[in-house]
């Protein structure tokens, strides 16, 4: 028995102890945001946090989570609903085309804006070289990024330099 | 090419700029008494097979193409909004059903001889190619490049300003007013003479009972006010807040879970199975055995070996469990192929030239090197590669003796459908198949045989049954760009002209004019020969374009080196009577300040590539240092004659240029002991964050016939990047990938300073 709290709610569930987190959190929680990409903490696609910190769901036994704090896609939203941030200016850079490592990309990137608010090149290299994008939206994720913590972003879009 | 293959179809039309028809059937009379119990709900009225209106005057397009990222289903709502004076805020798109209703490159035989009237557009395009489209007739295909150039330009268009003429026919009725004195504008009615005005619901039950127009009045692109701008995608709120439904999402009660291994070689068989320790484990429910499956795919056909799956009640039991099968497998005699054993044989079969077939044979290419003043020759070579979508392949099922329903995410839904009930014997119309947004596709979900294993699978489990393929068989079960060897021979005369281009290469597939070049070079002797191995092939993203793009582009470089001119006029030369080309390598010159001095150890390559009836030109900027390539900036534009959305051609553009990136840098599957080496992210890279350059993409709306946006920006990126390289290098990368070649200058490949670098 693993006893959590999954998106604000205490959460237990029984099952072999070393199932990766990432299992427990599709098949038996039901929250499918997270998703699978490679099994191997390669690719980001199953990118949560676990007390803050972006952590690969693929990779994290269910038994290490006891007691812990865990935020899933589903969870970052306010608690009224309102989307974080990122996933405004995700919309608004329109980055995701299949979509389907962008829970990971955005669990990542929250992690790094929560821990720095003002992110370097660098940090930012550093943070997301985990998530893998076979669409290849590298740039719009990094603009979305840098729109967030206030800094000057290149416009896909527009094709210029903003801020 | 010998044969018609479907591909083969559409290249011919892309070649002969005819405009090809490929879309849905034109069908006799109103085609929505067949489809209107598919679509529509409640409240709903099908007015015509591509859109329906609710009591609420919203307006839902459905649309025979499915999302794989590329976001062609809002560029073509667009289109059809544009035609129907709808209101933007009141559209929606659904996927169309996989029904036989709904198969587009469906202009068959069977309509072609009922005498229908196709819409205008069309009709010039109505030809003898019609008797081999007909062999198409069933496909529901995302693919080439072609759902707004060829579905929405010439069937949702049409479909949305019929329905707008039937419903100002319908209001004139019940008005008492002449139609001419009728507006429509967002999505109302207005006879502005007596002031009054509905919403279009309000007659939509009533102009469902017409026949809509074959031949209906369409806009000019100066009225366009939908058209022509970059609408936001209606997917993409559901793609950041993990409500998007992929078909991996999908939980069916009782469902359980299927880990599976094919074989490694190739077309292999199973010799021998130990279950036994699997078959303990918890959790474990079944082993067992899909024997091989062949069919039809978008590509030419594929044919896929033995299969053993471990069906369990978690998704990570059965992986755990089918780790811990003995299997023993056949290699069919495949043992000792390698990459270097085809490469060997590749070099063999183009020297000895037996049944050589030419692409094109102009002028006397042999004299003319008899008589050139500098005769050049390279032998260019790219590894085998797979498409690593993010999702990967996974298929859920139910089938029972007489019924069998698929929850899938795929290029070819009503094809897919076609493969699985042909597999279990069912008919078409016992077999239902739900399709999903696929997290990626670029060809490899155009490929039948995931649906096929989880049906089987299913079939023998009795159970729901949810497989999907681990990293690992994702990148060793692919159906992959092929392998490909190309030799060239170049002459220049005295002048430093390019007069002479021989070009044989191994394994031609489509589109057919991929090897071709743009060039006015008097002499042209570019043939193939046939080399093949046993190593699956399946169209990636820009299918022949891909490898050709790098050859013919790098080697056209290598002689603008060897002519000592600079590579953009060298090519500009070229292309005096091409002024669509030339307006193309110009703009991108322009953009990229071709020609400001770089500083030591950077470099700049251009290229110039038209690929499904599109032209994108590309500078690449890179720094290598230390033998090590970093790509700065990528500078693109694309004329696709007009862009629906011009911000989704960038997006495609980028999209289409970090997958060219990824698989130039990093990307090579290489076959050891008869099979596919890779398995991971980490033998098999991608592209990532710290080194994707900056894409910067230019627009022409040259009001050309439309070309595609999702393959094009691909093919270029090689070249210009190999090119780029030779500029700060001087060294000629002509073997992909990037990442194997040698490109330390030769301080930094001194003995001391290897040493110190270690």
């Amino acid at each position: 028995m693993t006893t959590f709290t999954l998106n604000g709610e205490i959460r237990t569930v029984d099952t072999d102890p070393e199932t990766p987190a990432l299992w427990v959190i599709r098949e038996q929680l039901d929250l499918t945001g997270t998703k699978f990409g490679c099994g191997m903490a390669q690719c980001g696609a199953c990118t949560i946090h676990v007390n803050g910190r972006a952590q690969r769901a693929c990779i994290t036994p269910i038994a290490s989570l006891e007691g812990a704090s865990v935020t899933t896609i589903e969870g970052l939203k306010g608690a009224d609903g309102s989307l974080h941030a990122l996933q405004q200016a995700w919309i608004d850079h329109q980055v995701p085309q299949c979509g389907y490592c962008q829970s990971g990309q955005l669990m990542s990137a929250a992690a790094l804006l929560a821990d720095n608010p003002n992110p370097s090149e660098a940090d930012i290299d550093t943070a997301m070289r985990g998530n893998v994008c076979r669409c290849g939206m590298y740039g719009r994720i990094r603009s979305a990024i840098k729109q967030v913590a206030g800094a000057s972003f290149y416009d896909a879009m527009e094709g210029s330099q903003n801020g | 090419m010998g044969k018609w293959t479907r591909r083969g179809v559409l290249s011919a039309g892309v070649l002969g700029g005819t405009g090809l028809v490929i879309g849905i059937a034109v069908r006799p009379g109103n085609p929505t008494e067949t489809a209107g119990h598919l679509v529509a709900g409640e409240g709903e009225n099908l007015l015509h097979i591509y859109l329906k209106i609710d009591s609420e005057n919203r307006v839902t397009a459905i649309l025979p193409h499915s999302e794989m990222g590329q976001g062609a289903q809002t560029a073509l709502t667009q289109m059809l909004a544009e035609e129907m004076d709808a209101d933007w805020d009141l559209m929606r798109f659904e996927e169309a059903p996989a029904s036989a209703e709904y198969a587009n490159m469906a202009l068959g035989r069977g309509y072609l001889f009922k005498g229908v009237d196709f819409p205008d557009v069309v009709v010039p395009t109505v030809d003898g190619l019609m008797l081999n489209i007909a062999d198409a007739i069933g496909m529901q295909v995302t693919g080439g490049s072609m759902s707004i150039r060829t579905t929405g330009q010439y069937f949702l268009r049409a479909a949305g300003a019929s329905v707008r003429e039937m419903l100002v026919k319908t209001a004139s009725k019940a008005w008492g007013v002449p139609e001419s004195e009728i507006r429509a504008a967002e999505s109302m009615l207005y006879h502005d003479r007596s002031g009054r005005s509905a919403p279009y619901s309000e007659f939509a039950a009533a102009a469902a009972e017409m026949t809509p127009s074959s031949t209906p009045k369409l806009k000019k692109t100066s009225q366009f006010t939908v058209m022509g701008q970059s609408k936001p995608r209606h997917d993409v709120p559901s793609k950041v807040d993990g409500t998007a439904m992929f078909a991996m999402d999908v939980k069916r009660p009782g469902m359980v879970y299927a880990a599976v291994k094919r074989t490694p070689v190739a077309g292999g068989t199973l010799r021998r199975v130990d279950d036994s320790a699997a078959r303990a484990m918890k959790g474990v429910i079944d082993v067992v055995k899909v024997g091989p499956s062949s069919a039809a795919g978008l590509v030419g056909s594929y044919s896929a070996g033995d299969t053993i799956a471990v069906v369990a009640d978690s998704y990570w039991r059965a992986e755990k469990a089918l780790a811990a099968l003995k299997l023993e497998w056949n290699t069919e005699g495949k043992e000792r192929v390698s990459s270097e054993s085809i490469f060997e044989q590749f070099d063999r079969d183009i020297t000895a030239g037996i049944d050589r077939a030419n692409d094109v044979a102009m002028g006397d290419a042999t004299a003319t090197f008899d008589s050139a003043a500098t005769v050049l020759t390279a032998d260019y070579r790219v590894p085998y590669l797979a498409h690593t979508c993010m999702e990967p392949p996974n298929a859920t099922a139910e089938v029972s003796a007489d019924r069998a329903e698929i929850w899938v995410g795929c290029q070819n839904p009503l094809g897919f459908r076609q493969h699985l009930a042909a597999s279990l014997g069912l008919d078409v119309e016992q077999v239902t198949l739900h399709n999903y947004f696929m997290g990626g596709g670029f060809g490899r979900k155009s490929n039948a045989d995931y649906a096929l294993q989880a049906a089987m699978i299913a079939r023998q489990v009795g159970r729901p049954v949810q497989m999907v393929y681990s990293r690992a068989e994702d990148i060793k079960q692919d159906f992959y760009r092929p392998a490909v060897q190309s030799r060239f021979k170049a002459g220049l005369d005295a002048d430093g002209k390019l007069v002479a281009w021989q070009n044989t290469y191994v394994d031609k597939h489509e589109p057919v004019e991929a090897p071709l070049i743009p060039y006015a070079v008097a002499a042209q002797d570019i043939g193939h020969v046939a080399s093949p191995t046993h190593v699956p092939f399946g169209a990636w993203r820009s299918v022949d374009h891909s490898q050709h793009g790098f050859f013919t582009e790098s080697f056209v470089d290598e002689a603008a080196h060897a002519a000592g001119r600079d590579p953009y006029e060298f090519r500009a030369e070229m292309l005096k009577d091409k002024p669509r080309l030339l307006a193309v390598l110009n703009r991108v010159a322009k953009e990229a300040d071709w020609g400001r001095p770089m500083e030591e150890g950077r470099g700049r390559g251009i290229s110039l590539q038209e690929s499904f009836g599109s032209i994108v030109g590309q500078v690449v900027e890179v720094t290598v240092s230390g033998g090590k390539t970093w790509v700065d900036r990528v500078v693109a534009v694309i004329d696709a004659g007009y862009a629906v959305s011009p911000d989704g051609i960038k997006a495609q553009i980028e999209s289409g240029i970090i997958y060219g990136l990824s698989a130039a840098m990093y990307g090579e599957i290489t076959i050891e002991d008869g099979a596919v080496a890779q398995s991971s992210f980490a033998d098999y890279d991608a592209i990532r964050m710290h080194d994707s350059p900056v894409i910067e993409t230019h627009i022409i709306n040259s009001g050309a016939e439309m070309g595609g946006a999702g393959e094009p920006g691909t093919p270029g990126v090689a070249p210009a990047l190999a090119n780029a390289i030779f500029d700060a290098t001087g060294k000629r990368v002509r073997t992909l990938p990037v990442i194997k070649a040698d490109l330390r200058n030769d301080a930094e490949a001194s003995p001391a300073v290897a040493a110190l670098g270690a």
